[in-house]
């Protein structure tokens, strides 16, 4: 964990993973666009399926606080690298706001995951494990509960704000993250051109399909 | 005048190398590690001496003045290296290469050097590509080669355009695997200001540390100079800036004869100056002149026009050029040799017809070539009735593949697009083959100093061929020296530390601190550089391309005259403990005053041409330099007798027993 | 043309230092920054200060030594080329210019622009040769093949000067450039091959240990860098470290 390389190395394949995560995560709130009880369905699974809960769960939440916490020493690191700075520097001469800022972006983003933990996951917990209640249903509610859930808390104008604000920052921190961990992994070759482009789909294409549904939900509650 | 011994063994000169090391004493692996060497300069001399000496179990002390043995001017080195490895199977052989060498120095150089130097060429390759030097290849994985002036063989290796940071590269790794098993000790801008003799023997030196301007004492059994040459005693020059003689200098001083210091190696493709401001030239290689094409317009009115800018050279016709190589030596043609190249190149522009404002440039053109390779791919890629265009473009990618760096550094420097304008070119003084005198051994006239690379005078003669002065440089350090040293130091064994109390080292140390107590304390009314543009004006004016007996006399009387103002005048700024550049080049200048006279004195007393040399007395009626073998076939050694004007002349006569003198012809 | 300048001053590795103003004028468009800087140092020299200290050496853009940080980039601001390669036809008349160090913990500066990058030897000496001995006796050069394209990518990473301008560049001061080009040199070449482990972990240890900072892969040390090293030689050595780490 001391070589700077193992640490690049952590850094990408938590983030690898977390993309990956993040993308199913945009799959299941996709189908809410059309199909309330789709989302139902999907969502009580994924929230009650023990594999899900005690195995998958766990290690994603390993995997945020790795990323953080490392994303982190990373930042210190490299501010102490350089205790006396330019009085000129022009940054944007030769890289981008995005790779340059990844731990402004990051703390918007984790900013964001704290609000998205008050929304949601600390009531699921609390349901759940607290008053034992695994049966997904909610008075005057048909069926599952989750697709008013989310109805509700996107009424709130300021809540999709912040939503877009935080998923407007993901996008930069995608765009660079991307590839960045394919270069971190050392998995450069004749596809790098090809995974660039394709980091950049995904880093715009997921945040927005996300801002999308927020928006949707807002509209048409 | 008394002669010198060159220490050249006896016997056939195929085998008087091989003879010679089976022969000499060796020192046994555990009384190296009680041996201590000094070795000032880490280019590829220098820097391959260190690595060996370290790996054969000495204890090496390395001294540089820049921030990093990397960083030495061999770095600088563009074309390539010669080696008679006759890889492409033309005719190449050992004495093939011995006797381009030899010729191209205009006979002036030693026969048995040369021909050792010839025989190790080889093993320097394998010994490069075995430490990871990349070299170019072929498609078959192969070296490539390609070929270089004065030569009839394509034996050149090279990289890219960037040869001699690779093989320096591969000679500081080679350190750098040294200074991690703590065999060599190295020490970063440090500038070796004196050697130290006990009991007539060099014992150690006399250093200033760059940055605190501490004056450190350094002892050993042995001390080798590779400190390299002494080319910017002309102010501009292609060496770095901050490329001295002073190691050399200092070791004269104690006794070690400097040789021949007026053969000066001017090199024809460089960047013109564009004004007085300029602090230094920039070579470009001459590897150029396999494609390019030299020319200057055939009318002065047309010279007027382009100086002016009314006409653009492209707006000439073929027959309103002047390509003055070709028609004045239609064998060699582009490729004669530099001194040659060069001073044809000065003949046209005295002649006034210099193509730029300072009237001193000359066209190197490469539409001729561009329309050859253009013509050639357009047949390999099956294009039939190419447009002009297309041929161009075609031709132009094989040029870029091979000169490509060298047209993109042309164009940041001068600011015009090569592929579409012909570059311009002037010489400028780039190697000095002259140096300190050494025998067979390496070894100076003071016992157990030795100078390496091109800090000595030894295998270039009177001229250098280009791409050997990286062989001459990586042959001595890793090939020759190693084995030389040992047989003095035999004797050293029983010897031990060497202490750095004795009174030699603080007579030594003394003598720098005045010196430097001298600079600071003068408070005078000019800069260091002010002295050194005037000396520099004054070498390149009387003491450059050419040299008639009058200039030299008058530079003579000019150079005392401005060393005496130099020391009553000079502003140093700063102190003396501290990193001060000003003092350090005060050093320098003060050396390259000294040197600048003898250079001149040297020139006066060689009443012939040769190579590198050209005196306008000595001439053919032609303009081409005349030799005179009957009475200047020898190297001059020059003895230091407190002042330059005192030295003595030694001579050592050169022997040719396998070489008939000629006259060298390039036509 | 006439320039301000604001210029990075330190005595020593101890004093504090500071931007210091300076005006130079008549300058031609022709003369290279050195130059420029040149000419401002006769100027200190006859009115009786000191000279700016700057490194500088070969100027022709190989040897590595000059190392300016030029209105915030390594080298100033064009492409491709080394301070002493800038020519003063990038600037215009009036314009101001700011001139400091190149900065990292792991380059201090020594005086004013003059920074000590003795820790870049110190990587290379951990690892960053190939273990030959000199006898001569190597075997013959042309036994041993190498595919001209793995030829000429050792030769781009070989290209590295040492000048530092990645480390100054890059926002965490991160060496990895630097490294990486010295280990893709030789683990392209077979003769790398047998000590390949211990280079890749060797140097970069070496690197950690001198205070440089982690690559995040902005890309700015490539486009900063003067002979154009890529950042695949950094992708390179991450694969380098990966295998070398899975072996132990």
């Amino acid at each position: 964990m001391k070589s700077s390389i193992v640490k690049k190395y952590v850094m990408a394949l938590s983030g690898l993973f977390l993309m990956l995560f993040l993308f199913q995560h945009f799959c299941i709130n996709a189908t809410s666009l059309f199909s309330s009880d789709l989302f139902n369905n999907i969502s009580h699974f994924m929230g009650t399926n023990p594999l899900v809960q005690f195995a998958i769960q766990p290690i994603l939440i390993i995997g945020v606080v790795v990323h953080f916490i490392m994303g982190f020493v990373l930042e210190l690191d490299n501010k102490n690298a350089r205790k006396i700075g330019y009085a000129m520097n022009n940054g944007a001469a030769n890289s981008t706001w995005a790779s340059r800022n990844m731990i402004w972006s990051g703390l918007v983003i984790l900013a964001f995951i704290a609000l998205h933990f008050v929304d949601f996951w600390f009531p699921e917990i609390n349901t759940k494990f607290i008053q034992g209640d695994w049966s997904g249903a909610i008075e005057g509610v048909e069926g599952y509960r989750y697709f008013t859930e989310l109805q509700h808390k996107f009424a709130n104008p300021l809540r999709v704000g912040a939503y877009i604000v935080a998923f407007a920052l993901l996008i930069m921190h995608l765009l660079h993250g991307f590839s960045s961990a394919f270069q971190s992994l050392g998995a450069n070759n004749k596809y790098t051109r090809a995974i660039k482009g394709f980091g950049k789909v995904y880093a715009i294409g997921v945040p927005v399909g996300f801002i999308v549904i927020a928006l949707f939900h807002y509209f048409n509650h | 005048m008394s002669t010198i011994s060159s220490k050249v063994p006896h016997g056939p000169l195929a085998d008087k190398w091989s003879k010679y090391k089976e022969h000499i004493d060796l020192v046994n692996p555990a009384n190296k590690r009680n041996i201590d060497i000094i070795v000032v300069g880490t280019g590829l001399a220098g820097g391959s001496a260190a690595a060996t000496l370290a790996e054969l179990g000495y204890n090496v002390k390395s001294f540089c003045y820049q921030d990093s043995p990397r960083r030495a001017h061999s770095i600088a080195a563009q074309g390539g290296i010669n080696a008679s490895k006759n890889y492409q199977g033309d005719g190449d052989s050992n004495y093939r290469l011995f006797y381009d060498t030899v010729k191209g120095g205009d006979y002036r150089s030693r026969e048995a050097n040369v021909h050792r130097l010839a025989e190790v060429s080889g093993n320097i390759i394998d010994q490069c590509v075995a430490q990871g030097v990349p070299f170019a290849r072929d498609y078959g994985g192969l070296l490539d080669n390609r070929s270089f002036g004065g030569v009839l063989v394509s034996r050149t290796f090279y990289a890219k355009g960037q040869t001699g940071q690779q093989l320096l590269l591969g000679a500081y790794s080679a350190m750098n695997r040294q200074i991690a098993r703590g065999k060599i000790t190295m020490h970063n801008r440090h500038e070796m200001l004196d050697v130290v003799k006990v009991e007539g023997k060099a014992r150690g030196i006399i250093a200033r540390n760059l940055i605190t301007g501490e004056i450190e004492r350094h002892s050993a059994h042995a001390v080798v100079i590779a400190s390299g040459g002494y080319g910017n005693v002309y102010f501009l020059s292609t060496n770095a800036m901050g490329s001295n003689t002073t190691a050399a200098w200092k070791i004269h001083k104690k006794g070690a004869y400097f040789a021949n210091p007026c053969y000066t190696q001017i090199h024809p493709t460089c960047i013109p100056r564009s004004g007085d401001y300029q602090s230094k030239l920039t070579l470009m290689s001459e590897s150029l002149r396999n494609d390019g094409r030299i020319w200057v317009p055939k009318n002065l009115d047309d010279v007027k026009a382009i100086r002016e800018g009314r006409k653009k050279p492209l707006d000439l016709t073929e027959d309103q050029r002047d390509y003055y190589l070709e028609r004045r030596y239609p064998a060699f043609g582009n490729l004669v040799p530099r001194d040659v190249a060069s001073r044809a190149a000065k003949e046209r522009c005295d002649a006034g017809y210099g193509v730029n404002a300072t009237g001193e440039a000359v066209y190197l053109d490469f539409a001729t070539s561009f329309e050859r390779y253009g013509k050639e791919q357009a047949k390999i890629h099956n294009i039939s009735n190419p447009s002009e265009a297309k041929i161009m473009e075609l031709g132009q990618e094989i040029v870029k593949a091979k000169y490509g760096n060298l047209f993109q550094m042309y164009e940041k420097i001068v600011d015009e697009n090569p592929y579409k304008t012909p570059m311009m070119i002037y010489p400028a003084v780039h190697y000095t083959m002259g140096g300190v005198w050494v025998d067979y051994n390496l070894m100076t006239t003071i016992p157990g100093c030795y100078a390496i690379g091109e800090a000595n005078f030894s295998d270039h003669g009177a001229n250098r061929l280009g791409a050997s002065a990286l062989m001459q440089g990586l042959a001595d350090g890793y090939f020759v020296l190693p084995y030389t040293i040992g047989d003095y130091l035999a004797d050293d064994i029983r010897t031990g530390k060497i202490s750095t109390d004795g009174p030699e080292f603080e007579a030594a140390e003394k003598d720098v601190t005045n010196r430097i107590e001298l600079f600071i304390n003068n408070e005078g009314t000019h800069s260091v550089d002010y002295y050194h543009k005037k000396l520099g004006k004054i070498m390149w004016d009387k003491c450059g391309m050419s040299r008639n007996a009058e200039g030299l006399k008058t530079a003579i009387i000019e150079i005392t005259a401005l060393r005496e103002d130099f020391w009553q005048n000079v502003n140093v700024p700063g102190t003396a403990t501290e990193y001060n550049e000003q003092l350090a080049k005060a050093g320098r200048v003060a050396d390259f005053l000294e040197l600048g006279e003898l250079f001149a004195k040297d020139a006066l007393v060689r009443e012939e041409s040769a190579g590198g040399h050209f005196r306008e007395e000595y001439q053919t009626e032609d303009g081409e330099a005349k030799r005179d073998d009957k009475n200047f076939a020898y190297v001059a050694a020059w003895e230091y007798r407190g002042k330059p004007s005192e030295a003595v002349l030694h001579k050592e006569e050169l022997v040719f027993e396998d070489i008939e003198l000629k006259t060298r012809s390039y036509k | 043309m006439n320039l301000t300048l604001k210029i990075w001053r330190q005595k020593g590795p101890q004093d504090k230092g500071g931007i210091v103003d300076y005006k130079v004028s008549d300058i031609s468009e022709h003369m290279s920054f050195l130059e420029m800087m040149d000419v401002l140092n006769e100027q200190l020299v006859n009115k009786g200060e000191e000279p700016v200290a700057f490194d500088h050496d070969c100027r022709e853009g190989i040897c590595g030594m000059c190392s300016m940080y030029i209105n915030g980039e390594a080298h100033g601001p064009n492409r491709g080329i080394t301070t002493c390669q800038l020519h003063m036809r990038t600037f215009k008349n009036g314009d101001t210019i700011y001139i400091e160090p190149f900065r990292a913990n792991a380059f201090p500066v020594i005086k004013d622009l003059v920074v000590d990058r003795s820790s870049f030897d110190r990587i290379q000496q951990a690892g960053g040769y190939i273990s030959v001995n000199t006898s001569g006796n190597t075997q013959d050069a042309n036994s041993l093949p190498i595919s001209k394209e793995n030829a000429d990518l050792a030769m781009d990473a070989a290209a590295c000067i040492g000048c530092g301008a990645c480390v100054a560049t890059c926002k965490n001061a991160s060496a990895m450039l630097f490294v990486s080009a010295k280990v893709s040199q030789f683990s392209l070449l077979p003769q790398g091959q047998v000590e390949a482990t211990d280079r890749v972990m060797g140097m970069v240890k070496q690197m950690d240990e001198e205070g440089f900072g982690n690559c995040t892969n902005t890309g700015a040390c490539e486009v900063e860098c003067p002979k154009g090293i890529s950042l695949d030689n950094i992708a390179r050595m991450n694969r380098e470290y990966f295998s070398a780490s899975a072996k132990g």
